[in-house]
């Protein structure tokens, strides 16, 4: 008989078996055992971050850039109600996690204890699941669903509440080899009878488009995608989570639909007669107001693991439910079984119509302002980087300019919150990004207001090495916030001025870093090369860039999609 | 318009919570909510009544499905099925009313469970309509006090919702 384990050494004892190699945390009297065991041990690497928020995000960055699932470690009280932001970021867009929050000791549960919240109540809304762990010997296969439940189907975030009597307590432990639930059980294959109806649908289409979503991204099946678009010669654009899926540089993709779409792609949505959307979601950021976008006017083929995304806000004719790979690649199957192609003639037109609208050259600015251009520094970052990036990125403007301008050819290489729009992601994520790739180039394009919502990491970068190129866009605005007050607002910016900024560049160095400030369009080329260069510092560059530039094209809100404001 | 869903889920501390959530969070409308446990007691029944249109009812039930801990679900509104809620009432019977309390207990098929000499309480069974006549068809003073269960469903004849 094997002896007995407290449910603190079981608890790192399941992420051991798992497989886990880093997590992200910050210690507190809840999780104090949980700690005390992680100190014993050197397979799971645990990386201190200065907030528990940037402890989420930081894992999310890990999951988002490789394909496995992301482990956060914080304590009770504060230390969840700190993560929340982090979890609901996760959780708005599919990103596996398991997060283990320590509790009050059961017998407290209730009592409004030294830092005690209702953690399974406050996360509730914003995770897949969640687990109050009552007795040690339900910890280990409560551990184990968490992975699973967090990996399988539409995947997410799973938070694992430990009370801290539950981490000194002792059973066996058995880590389950796998677990079934009866009821949870996704469901992987696509119906087959629905794809051959899509496969008709997709050989009769005149004015195809491919409409591509996350959910490329999240099942790893940019390859399958790019495979069809390419054996039928179809348009494809990728939404804001979705970049990457297919490659940006291929003369069949339109780039990024949605609010700040490209023309063409927003054009296409609107006058396709045959729409397949492969996981995506029809978002309000990405159609605009679906009342502009009935299936009256077309066809909808919606492929998505997640039954409640189908005919959600906008009604569709060919629904398929399954794992986009799996269902990518049996439609391909029994589209290269099919004698009949689709029609020469009128894809041939509707090629000539997207290539009239890409003429409208939707992304142009000034190449030639004496101020630095947001647009142009991430076009040379691109280009100095040769697209081989990982870039994450915070919320806002240049947010936009990043999805717009580096062009992304494989997946997992933008990492962004797209559903919450959690401002502060940017520099914690790029620090999980490095961490899972840690010879890859890892850039956070962030402005001067979202950095320093989690500034305070950039102490985690120096404790670690994580060479990230923080890529400022210093607008001395929130410059989203700016835009809409310009456009809708009278131009009264009301607190949307960024006053008393700090010396980005000290700051930078007081952490022991490399900073840099850039005024001139002249200098951004050499000080992107000399970043790059010095490969084991994190180095911040501060541009001081066009405080009025502003994203186009724009659909503004509840607007159809073709009701763009241009350049 | 008015769907009675009818599920199975895991009898575990918290399920109710999560369901009750879904609702508010994303601004469903619970009419009655019923829930307890089955003959086999890891599982409990739900009924809910919830009103929307055809859409709408559709991701009510899609979300109440992606709930870890729901196993099965139905519209019942989708086949034939029976409904039925309990009520009690306890109304005020002085003089000439507990004739009549008696009388109009007697024509709802109801029974009366409790008597003192200035009252009656009133069980009564059947859908909620019948409930809420019964509610119209007395004198609206007399009505003391009443506690409804809120609809539980079922499928007719060999349409079962099991595991």
């Amino acid at each position: 008989m094997n002896a007995e384990l407290t449910g603190a050494e079981i608890t790192i004892r399941c992420l051991q078996e798992e497989g886990v190699q880093c997590i992200f945390g910050y210690p507190g009297g809840a999780v104090l055992f949980i700690y005390d065991e992680l100190f014993k041990q050197d397979k799971v690497r645990h990386i201190l971050v200065r907030h528990e928020q940037a402890a989420i995000h930081a894992a999310d960055g890990y999951a988002r850039s490789s394909d496995k699932v992301g482990v956060a470690l914080v304590t009770s009280g504060p230390g969840v109600t700190n993560a929340v932001t982090g979890i609901a970021t996760a959780y708005m867009d599919s990103i596996p996690l398991v997060i283990i929050s320590g509790q009050v000791p059961t017998g407290a549960i209730g009592l409004d204890a030294f830092q005690e919240v209702d953690t399974v109540g406050i996360t509730r809304p914003c995770v897949k699941h969640n687990f109050l762990v009552k007795d040690v010997s339900e910890l280990a296969v409560t551990i184990k669903k968490a992975f699973y439940i967090a990996s399988t189907g539409r995947p997410g975030p799973v938070l694992v509440d430990i009370p801290k009597d539950v981490t000194q307590q002792q059973t066996q432990f058995v880590y389950p080899d796998k677990v079934t639930m009866r009821s949870y059980n996704p469901v992987i294959k696509g119906n087959s009878r629905q794809i051959k109806k899509a496969a008709e649908l997709i050989l009769d289409a005149k004015r195809p488009m491919i409409y591509a979503g996350g959910g490329v991204i999240l099942s790893d099946a940019a390859e399958q995608l790019t495979e069809l678009a390419r054996m039928l010669n179809f348009p494809c654009t990728n939404t804001l989570m979705g970049l990457g899926g297919f490659p940006a540089t291929d003369k069949q993709s339109l780039g990024m639909l949605g609010m700040h779409g490209t023309y063409e792609a927003n054009m296409a949505m609107q006058y396709c007669d045959v729409l397949i959307a492969v996981g995506a979601r029809f978002d309000d950021r990405v159609i605009g107001n679906p009342k502009h976008f009935s299936n009256e006017n077309r066809k909808i083929i919606h492929i998505d693991i997640d039954p409640s995304s189908i005919s959600k806000r906008v009604k569709v004719d060919v629904p398929i439910v399954g794992d986009v790979l799996d269902v990518l690649k049996e439609l391909i199957k029994l589209l290269k079984t099919e004698k009949k192609k689709p029609e020469l003639p009128s894809l041939k037109e509707w090629w000539k119509q997207i290539n009239l609208w890409r003429e409208r050259d939707c992304l142009r600015f000034d190449r030639d302002s004496k101020i630095i251009k947001p647009q142009m520094v991430i076009e040379k970052l691109y280009q100095i980087t040769k697209g081989d990036a990982f870039i994450t990125s915070d919320v806002g403007q240049h947010q936009m300019w990043a999805a717009q301008f580096y062009k992304f050819d494989k997946p997992r290489r933008w990492i962004n919150s797209g559903g919450l729009g959690t401002m502060g992601f940017g520099m914690p994520a790029a620090m999980g990004v490095q961490l899972a790739n840690p010879k890859g180039k890892v850039a956070c394009i962030t402005g001067e207001a979202s950095i320093q919502m989690c500034i305070q990491e950039l102490s985690t970068c120096k404790q670690y090495r994580l060479p990230l190129k923080i890529v400022n866009l210093n607008n001395r605005y929130m410059g989203m916030v700016r835009q809409w007050q310009e456009f809708f607002h009278g131009n009264r910016y009301a607190e949307s001025y960024m006053n008393a900024l700090p010396d980005f560049v000290k700051l930078s160095e007081s952490y022991g870093h490399v900073g840099i400030k850039i005024e001139h369009p002249e200098d951004v080329e050499g000080a992107l090369k000399e970043a790059f260069k010095l490969k084991d510092q994190l180095v911040f560059l501060d541009f001081i860039t066009d405080q009025t530039e502003n994203v186009f094209p724009m659909v503004p809100g509840g607007k159809g999609l073709s009701e763009m404001i241009l350049v | 318009m008015r769907h009675i869903i009818s599920l199975l889920m895991e009898n575990e501390s918290g399920a109710l919570s999560r369901v009750a959530g879904l609702f508010s969070a994303r601004g469903y409308n619970i009419e009655s909510l019923t829930v307890a446990p089955t003959e086999d007691p890891t599982l409990s029944r739900m009924t809910l009544v919830t009103i929307g249109s055809d859409e709408v009812v559709e991701q009510v039930t899609k979300q109440l499905n992606k709930l870890i801990e729901v196993v099965k679900i139905i519209d019942l509104n989708e086949g034939d099925h029976i409904e039925r809620e309990l009520m009690l009432v306890k109304v005020r019977a002085i003089g000439a009313e507990r004739d009549e309390m008696m009388r109009l207990t007697e024509i709802f098929r109801g029974s009366i469970i409790d008597v003192t000499n200035k009252s009656y309480t009133i069980e009564l069974t059947g859908t909620s309509s019948k409930l809420d006549a019964f509610l119209e068809s007395i004198d609206r003073s007399a009505v003391l006090e009443t506690v409804r269960t809120g609809a539980c469903g079922i499928g007719r004849g060999e349409w079962v919702l099991r595991v």
